[in-house]
């Protein structure tokens, strides 16, 4: 990490302490808006990082951005900066000025296009959005969708569009948007090629969730041992026992497992933002938690099923990611087909990401 | 938590080549039907001529210097050899364990008669040494030892058994941990060291225990009187311990932890493929995830170990992992196909399976159980 990666992480972590306190991470869940925590990453420029300066960003890489989302996880920051992201990068891509609003976009599949046309001097809008992060709170909505002559990235503004409010496991905004022939006067719309961006989305968005969710992981992970630490049953501390040393031992092996598979994902993401390595790591991220969480609850007992602790903010919010930006069964369905494309024995080069030479000869 | 963390490795251009070459030498001794690829080739693949071959190439004690007959090359290029080797079934045994951590251990610790005699006939893959740690009673609490040297006039005298020894009967030398001073309660890690028998030496006799699919791999080692000479003791008497103990990293995290029923998840592949069985490869995907997830880590480690940073943490834990993932590929491929495992099968799936399923339960016993290895990450996670 360099010394300017260093502060970044510094100064974020200062933030997420001061502004993503429990009572906070608490309070989000009956739809108060963490203002301070937004508006300080805001002031601190953290909104637009890895956007360069030209596009009206902080400057800064991916690796820079994705630190940071590793932070908003463990910290359970009850905000979308990684919606925030997500926009910044598909704008950032169209050559696009990322913007001072706050756009949001749905943690879903992009799939059912908007229909949007011309009207006299704006424009006609249908369309629905589901499971879109704090829609409520937003100025507008980054969906892909389709005029007349082609297909659009389009950013619609929110003011005349019905929100239907809903909220994930861990009490998260997750909101329905309805656009019911909603006439908006300007709209910023860029032509795009629909798969290109639907694939861009998931992946990207699975990266940022990869990323939180091993946070999120990291501080079950710290809970857990200070746990097993200090609390003493029968005269001996709980790590002294076996039962409880084997638990432990599982946990800090998904732990490190997911953390490297991130880490080479993100590492492979500035060079190809859908990167099979990507795949790889959501996958492995989500099929985590159907053994971490039970294990955490397990050891933590009675108290760590309660609202007062706050394991709670890491189990719920890993329960809820994981179901956001691809499931285990689509992740694994992306992947197969990748499989199903090898000849006999190509296995090893796709793990590998080195192509048989030998081979390649023998096919011709 | 820090010591849980490691690095991304970025394996460089040049190793590409190497790798081709590798794939090549392969290609070729299989097109030529001296070897066949099966599961568990590291510990159950015993050829001296594919071992001579892969010595000529150049390719064992590779990081060893020139002097000693080895190659100076890096030890990500040595992993790059070892993990095509293992992916591809090559019967690897018989230099496997010399190559590991008998060769590294003499360059470490060794005295250099022992190096310049040694190292370059492991080199040429000619030299096979055994592990002589565990004993009737002490497994996996291997401080329990008791087989003893005393000394004598210029050399020592060994007495006691050691078990479990993988490939006794056909190697040529057992680095043996034993005690060369009376065990003391408060220090169970003093009055230990390490002395190279050599295992056609009058005193020494080999038995063989059979494994319960009747194969012989493991043996029990017997020393009566065995004569010891002076100069083939390894480093410091009394340091057996923590010489021992600075090899474990290397053995824990290396690719053939994840990797001994590779060729059991390559020929399910290759079946759901010709099927077009996309149920079958959705499972598959799981099973290529964890894969490479694994093999990130032990790549990471290596890293770590060559820049010198301990791991000996992080290294039990993917052992753990490894050798579970190793275990399951036998249970998850009779799931999805209709093959019947047997070990005289035609089939080559149906054969494969056999091997991985009869020889799973070992997988999560050698070199540290699954539940030694997860006290240590208990604790080295509660210290950290």
């Amino acid at each position: 990490m360099s010394e300017m990666q260093e502060m970044i992480m510094e100064s974020t972590e200062k933030i997420l302490k001061e502004y993503s306190k429990k009572e906070i991470v608490n309070e989000a869940e009956n739809g108060i808006w963490a203002k301070e925590l937004w508006d300080n990453l805001e002031a601190y420029g953290m909104l637009k990082v890895a956007v360069p300066e030209e596009l009206m960003g902080n400057g800064g890489d991916q690796y820079d951005a994705f630190s940071i989302l590793y932070l908003i996880g463990k910290y359970s920051a009850p905000i979308p900066l990684a919606e925030n992201y997500i926009v910044n990068k598909l704008l950032m891509d169209l050559g696009e000025s990322v913007q001072d609003e706050f756009i949001t976009i749905s943690a879903t599949e992009h799939k059912n296009l908007f229909q949007i046309r011309e009207k006299d001097d704006g424009w006609i809008v249908s369309g629905k959005a589901k499971y879109v992060p704090w829609a409520r709170f937003a100025q507008k909505i980054l969906v892909l969708g389709e005029t007349e002559e082609d297909t659009k990235l389009a950013l619609l503004p929110l003011d005349n569009a019905k929100i239907k409010e809903g909220k994930n496991l861990a009490g998260e905004a997750r909101d329905e948007v309805f656009f019911d022939n909603v006439y908006v006067e300007e709209i910023k719309t860029k032509s795009v090629d629909i798969e290109e961006q639907v694939e861009k989305i998931l992946y990207t968005g699975g990266l940022t969730r990869s990323v939180m969710m091993v946070g999120a992981l990291e501080n079950l992970l710290a809970l857990t041992k200070e746990h097993i630490s200090e609390r003493s049953q029968f005269g001996r501390p709980l790590y002294r026992f076996q039962a409880v040393q084997q638990h432990m031992a599982q946990l800090a092996g998904e732990f490190a497992a997911t953390n490297v598979a991130v880490k080479n994902a993100i590492s492979s993401y500035e060079k190809n933002p859908v990167s099979k390595e990507i795949a790889f790591a959501k996958l492995r991220v989500n099929e985590a938690i159907e053994k971490v969480n039970p294990i955490a609850h397990q050891i933590l007992a009675a108290i760590g099923f309660t609202f007062e602790h706050t394991l709670h903010h890491s189990t719920r919010r890993l329960w809820s990611w994981r179901e956001e930006f691809g499931k285990e069964s689509d992740w694994e369905q992306i992947i197969a087909k990748d499989l199903m494309n090898l000849n006999q024995n190509e296995l090893w080069s796709l793990i590998t990401n080195v192509e048989n030479s030998s081979q390649k000869v023998d096919v011709k | 938590m820090k010591a849980l963390r490691i690095p991304v490795v970025e394996l460089p251009k040049e190793t590409e080549a190497l790798r081709n070459e590798i794939r090549a030498f392969i290609k070729e001794e299989l097109e030529s039907g001296s070897i066949a690829p099966s599961c568990d080739s590291w510990l159950c693949g015993f050829s001296p001529e594919l071992s001579k071959k892969i010595g000529e190439k150049g390719w064992i004690g590779m990081t060893w210097p020139a002097e000693y007959g080895g190659k100076e090359r890096t030890s990500i290029e040595r992993y790059v050899v070892t993990e095509e080797l293992l992916a591809a079934g090559a019967p690897v045994a018989a230099h496997w364990i010399a190559d590991r951590q008998s060769g590294p251990l003499f360059l470490k610790f060794g005295t250099e008669k022992q190096k310049h005699f040694f190292l370059p006939k492991i080199a040429r893959g000619e030299c096979y040494f055994s592990i002589g740690l565990s004993e009737p009673n002490a497994g996996s609490d291997l401080a329990a030892i008791k087989t003893k040297a005393e000394k004598v006039e210029g050399g020592w005298l060994l007495n006691g058994s050691k078990i479990w020894t993988s490939g006794a009967h056909l190697a040529h030398y057992m680095i043996t941990l034993c005690r060369t001073s009376p065990q003391d309660i408060n220090n169970r890690h003093a009055g230990m060291s390490q002395l190279v028998v050599d295992l056609s030496a009058p005193g020494v006799t080999i038995r063989p225990i059979h494994l319960m699919t009747g194969e012989h791999h493991f043996n029990e080692v017997f020393f009566e009187d065995v004569f010891i000479p002076d100069n083939m003791v390894v480093g410091k008497i009394g340091n057996g311990w923590a010489q021992g103990m600075t090899e474990l990293a290397y053995e824990r995290s290396g690719p053939e932890r994840i990797l001994s029923t590779y060729p059991l998840l390559n020929e399910l592949t290759n079946t759901l493929i010709e099927n077009k069985d996309e149920k079958g490869l959705n499972e598959v995907s799981k099973v290529v995830t964890r894969l490479w997830t694994l093999r990130n880590m032990s790549l990471g480690i290596a890293k770590l170990l060559e820049e010198g940073i301990p791991s000996s943490l992080i290294a039990s834990l993917v052992k753990d992992l490894g050798t579970q993932f190793e275990q399951r590929m036998a249970e998850i491929t009779r799931l999805l196909v209709s093959a019947i495992p047997s070990i005289n099968s035609e089939s080559k799936l149906e054969k494969l399976m056999a091997q991985a399923m009869l020889q799973s339960p070992g997988f999560t016993l050698r070199g540290g159980t699954t539940e030694i290895l997860r006290g240590i990450v208990a604790k080295g996670v509660v210290k950290a």
